[in-house]
This record gives C-alpha cells, sequence and structure tokens, in this order.
C-alpha cells in the first residue's frame, strides 16, 4: 500500500468506478453491503458481453439498502444511488450533473468505456470527483484517471498486487501516479470515511 | 453546448468548452447546422477526436479554418454526427412494432412513416422489409430524414458490407422475421445490395430535427438513438416535432436506451411497451 498523501478535508461531491476481468467479484468486496447512510452518487463501469442484459444492477440491488439502477438518459446523478452503465452504450456524467448515454464506437474495444465516464465526470465534477480503478484485463481507465488527476479529483488504484488482472492497475499507475494504491478493503474504508465527510 | 448561467456561475466553463460553444455558434451562423443543444461531453469527445483526424492544435484554429472552408466543414460534419446503425437493431423493438402497432396499421389504407436521423439507412431497410412481410409497404410512404447528406448518399444504394450480413440475420430472425433473410440482398463484392423495390416509396430527405419544422402527417414515428445526443431542450423540441406529426393515437419508437420520462412530453404520450420504447400519442 501506497499513498502520496493523507487524507485531505475536501468536498467529495461523486465517485466514479471502473472495472473489467474480475470487476464483479472486485464490486462486490468494494461496494457489498455499504451502509444505508451512504450518501455519494457512485457510477460504476464494467465490460461486460455486449449482447448480454446486464444483470449487475439486480445483483447489487439484493446486497444494498440504497437505489441502484442502470443509468438513464438525461436522468439526474442522485445522491445515495449505485450506478450501472447500460451494456452497448457509453455513459458519460453532462455538466449539469445528470447522465448521457451514446453510441459512439467503442473505445479500446469497450463500450461502455470508463475513459469515457472518467473523462466526462472530472469536467462535470472537477476536484470534487473521486475515481477508483480496479482489476482489470485492459488499458482502459488509465486515460479516464489521468484526466480526472488533471482537473484536480482524487484517485485511487486497486493494489496490482491483490488485483485478479493487474493491467488495468499497472496501466493507471504508469500513465500518472494516483493518489492512493490500496487494497479493496483499504478503498472501502476510504470511500466510508470520505462519504461520512460528505454528509456533514 | 449552450451558455447555461446558473451552471457556468456555479462551475466556470473551462478553455476548451468555450471554444466548443464558440464553434458551435460559428457554423451554425454560417452553415445554419444547429448543434449548439447537443450533449456537451460527447460533442467534446467528437470535435477532440477530429482536430487530431483533421490536423489542427486546438479548436480555435479548426474554427477559423471551418468559417471560410466549406468543404472542410463537410468533412467536420462526418465527425459530428454518429453514422453507427445496423439492421434490425435491438430485435425486440422490430418484434413488438410487428405484434403491438402493425394491427393497427392495418386498419388505415394508406400509412405514413417517418424514420428521423435515418443515418446509412439500415433501420429505413429494416422497417421496409417488416412492412412488406406484413403486406403493408404497397400502402405506405416512407420519409427518412437526416442532417448528413453523405450518410443520405449512403443510404438511397442500400448497399451494406457482406460482413455485416450475419449478424443483420441473426437480429431478423429475433425479430420475427419470416422468409430468408437472403432473399432481401443480392452479394456481390464484399457487399450486400438491398432489393431497390423495397425504397420505391421512400423519400430521403434533408432534415434537422433542431431547425426544421414538420412536414407531413404520420401514423408512425421511428427515431431511434437520436435523442441521446440531444440536451433536454432540443429533445423537447424533438419530440414537439412527433407529436405534431403523428396523427391521433399516432405510434413513435425510441431507441432501447432512450426515454420520454425526463422530457416535457412525458404526459403527451402513452407507453405501449416500456421495454422497447414504444408509445402512442395520447393527447
Amino acid at each position: 500500500m501506497t499513498s502520496k498523501q493523507n487524507l485531505p478535508a475536501r468536498r467529495v461531491d461523486a465517485v466514479v468506478v471502473g472495472a473489467s476481468a474480475g470487476g464483479v467479484d472486485a464490486l462486490i468486496t468494494l461496494l457489498g453491503d455499504l451502509p444505508a447512510s451512504w450518501r455519494l452518487p457512485t457510477a460504476v463501469v464494467i465490460h461486460l458481453p455486449e449482447t448480454h442484459e446486464s444483470r449487475l444492477a439486480e445483483v447489487f440491488a439484493h446486497r444494498l439498502p440504497f437505489p441502484v439502477q442502470e443509468a438513464e438518459d438525461k436522468a439526474p446523478v442522485a445522491p445515495g444511488t449505485l450506478y450501472f452503465a447500460p451494456p452497448g452504450y457509453h455513459l458519460s456524467i453532462e455538466r449539469d450533473r445528470r447522465f448521457s448515454l451514446s453510441c459512439e464506437p467503442p473505445v479500446l474495444f469497450s463500450r461502455p468505456a470508463i475513459d469515457v465516464l472518467m473523462a466526462s465526470a472530472a469536467d462535470a465534477y472537477g476536484p470534487s470527483l473521486v475515481g477508483v480503478l480496479l482489476t482489470g484485463a485492459n488499458i482502459d481507465g488509465a486515460e479516464g484517471m489521468r484526466r480526472i488527476h488533471q482537473a484536480g479529483g482524487l484517485t485511487i488504484v486497486q493494489d496490482p498486487a491483490e488485483a485478479l488482472v493487474d493491467t488495468m492497475p499497472r496501466a493507471a499507475i504508469a500513465a500518472q501516479m494516483p493518489d492512493h494504491v490500496l487494497s479493496l478493503r483499504e478503498i472501502r474504508a476510504l470511500l466510508l470515511q470520505l462519504d461520512s465527510a460528505h454528509a456533514h | 453546448m449552450k451558455a447555461n448561467p446558473d451552471l457556468d456561475a456555479l462551475h466556470p466553463p473551462s478553455a476548451t468548452e468555450i471554444e466548443l460553444r464558440l464553434l458551435m455558434e460559428a457554423i451554425y451562423l454560417k452553415y445554419s447546422y444547429d448543434f449548439r443543444d447537443y450533449t456537451g461531453a460527447s460533442q467534446k469527445r467528437r470535435v477532440l477526436y477530429a482536430l487530431g483526424q483533421l490536423g489542427f492544435a486546438n479548436i480555435s484554429a479548426l474554427q477559423e479554418r471551418v468559417l471560410r472552408d466549406p468543404a472542410l466543414f463537410a468533412q467536420l460534419l462526418q465527425y459530428l454526427t454518429i453514422p453507427v446503425s445496423e439492421m434490425f437493431r435491438d430485435p425486440a423493438y422490430f418484434l413488438a412494432l410487428r405484434r403491438q402497432v402493425v394491427p393497427v396499421l392495418h386498419t388505415y389504407p394508406s400509412l405514413t412513416v417517418w424514420v428521423a436521423g435515418c443515418s446509412t439507412g439500415e433501420e429505413v431497410f429494416s422497417l421496409a422489409i417488416l412492412l412488406r412481410e406484413e403486406g403493408l409497404l404497397e400502402r405506405t410512404r416512407i420519409y427518412a430524414t437526416d442532417i448528413n447528406p453523405a450518410s443520405l448518399e449512403k443510404a438511397r444504394q442500400g448497399i451494406f458490407p457482406l460482413e455485416s450480413i450475419r449478424s443483420y440475420t441473426a437480429n431478423y430472425q429475433r425479430a420475427g422475421g419470416q422468409r430468408a433473410f437472403s432473399d432481401y440482398y443480392t452479394a456481390a463484392y464484399e457487399a450486400a445490395r438491398f432489393d431497390p423495390s423495397l425504397c420505391a416509396d421512400v423519400i430521403f430527405a434533408d432534415h434537422s430535427l433542431a431547425t426544421d419544422s414538420v412536414f407531413a402527417e404520420t401514423h408512425l414515428v421511428s427515431c431511434r438513438n437520436v435523442l441521446i445526443y440531444f440536451n433536454r431542450q432540443l429533445q423537447d423540441r424533438a419530440l414537439g416535432l412527433f407529436h405534431e406529426s403523428l396523427c391521433h393515437r399516432g405510434f413513435l419508437g425510441l431507441g432501447a436506451k432512450e426515454s420520454i420520462d425526463f422530457s416535457g412530453y412525458a404526459e403527451r404520450f402513452e407507453v405501449l411497451s416500456r421495454a422497447e420504447r414504444v408509445y402512442r400519442k395520447a393527447t
């Protein structure tokens, strides 16, 4: 575990999470059993085959005491809600903090692409965004995390030693040293801390 | 991407966002193409991608040239629109049309269908095939509209890459197709040329949902994966055109992940099939 800095007193308004191979299990460890008091809107892109209707929202709805939804076009980003990108569409967050979907071509063979969500959210939230990148066998997310960092947001990458597939976390670390490189348990503890700071 | 004073005060626009707005204003003033109410995030991605492809260092440099070079604008237009489509995309949508809309369409002596934002024509041919199989094509006029002249030209030709035909065939079958899909095209030189008689009464036309008005009374409007690129004001404008164009109790089909829930028209249409995004004019 390495951290460039201690947790600063920062205002956080949203969390975006990217994951690929091994991502569902990692997400369950990271987000499963979050408390009902969770307030931060949290949007997730996970790479899955386009042809499958995603059951992710259902899977997590059973595990979480707050709303879990597939993100809808032009819907406002609501607090205390976990969102998943629909398969086959890129998910963005607009400057008015509503979601938008798009059928632009895949980025790094991925649609939804983590880079697309993260770069748009960095524009929408600037320094009040937290980006989390987990296990994966693709380099999607590295550019998105760099954009979050550039906009002053907080970047957290899963420790490659813990990741099921370390390509994605390593690519992000190589592109821009993140603020934190942590295990899933540690990321979870940090998110809970940021969330309770947000609530006050 | 248009100015929004409240938002700008809260969260000042970046230099790139300011350049994007100026470019869209310049394009509107010079060429009358109105991209000012397109959603910002995807527009920004596409313009930044175009910069790299067209060899400009920044958006301001591109704007300076676009204002003076219509040929460059024609090139840029190909990046600003999204010509991604496939035949019988989301087969469940076409199945819903067959089962829930076609029986009502049979009650009209003549039909008008509007495919708004038809791009390169895949959806037009899909609907024409469906209508022929349902015995309705002979009494139907289809208006297929788009803002991109290059896309309309491709649509008119009805020639699609052979490599896509396998997935189109699977879609066609899942959409309730009644024949062999190969009945509808002839294959030559890596391409599938679709039966021109499918388009005997299709009018391909330049029409903008952002700046043009209603041109016909229609029984069905199919506009799929177009509204997602519009902000809510422009979505409302487009839905207003569809509402005005549709006959009493006419039908509206949208993309699989589009909805009217966040628009000003949520109450003006009733849901016929929520999952397939088929609506019916209510009032």
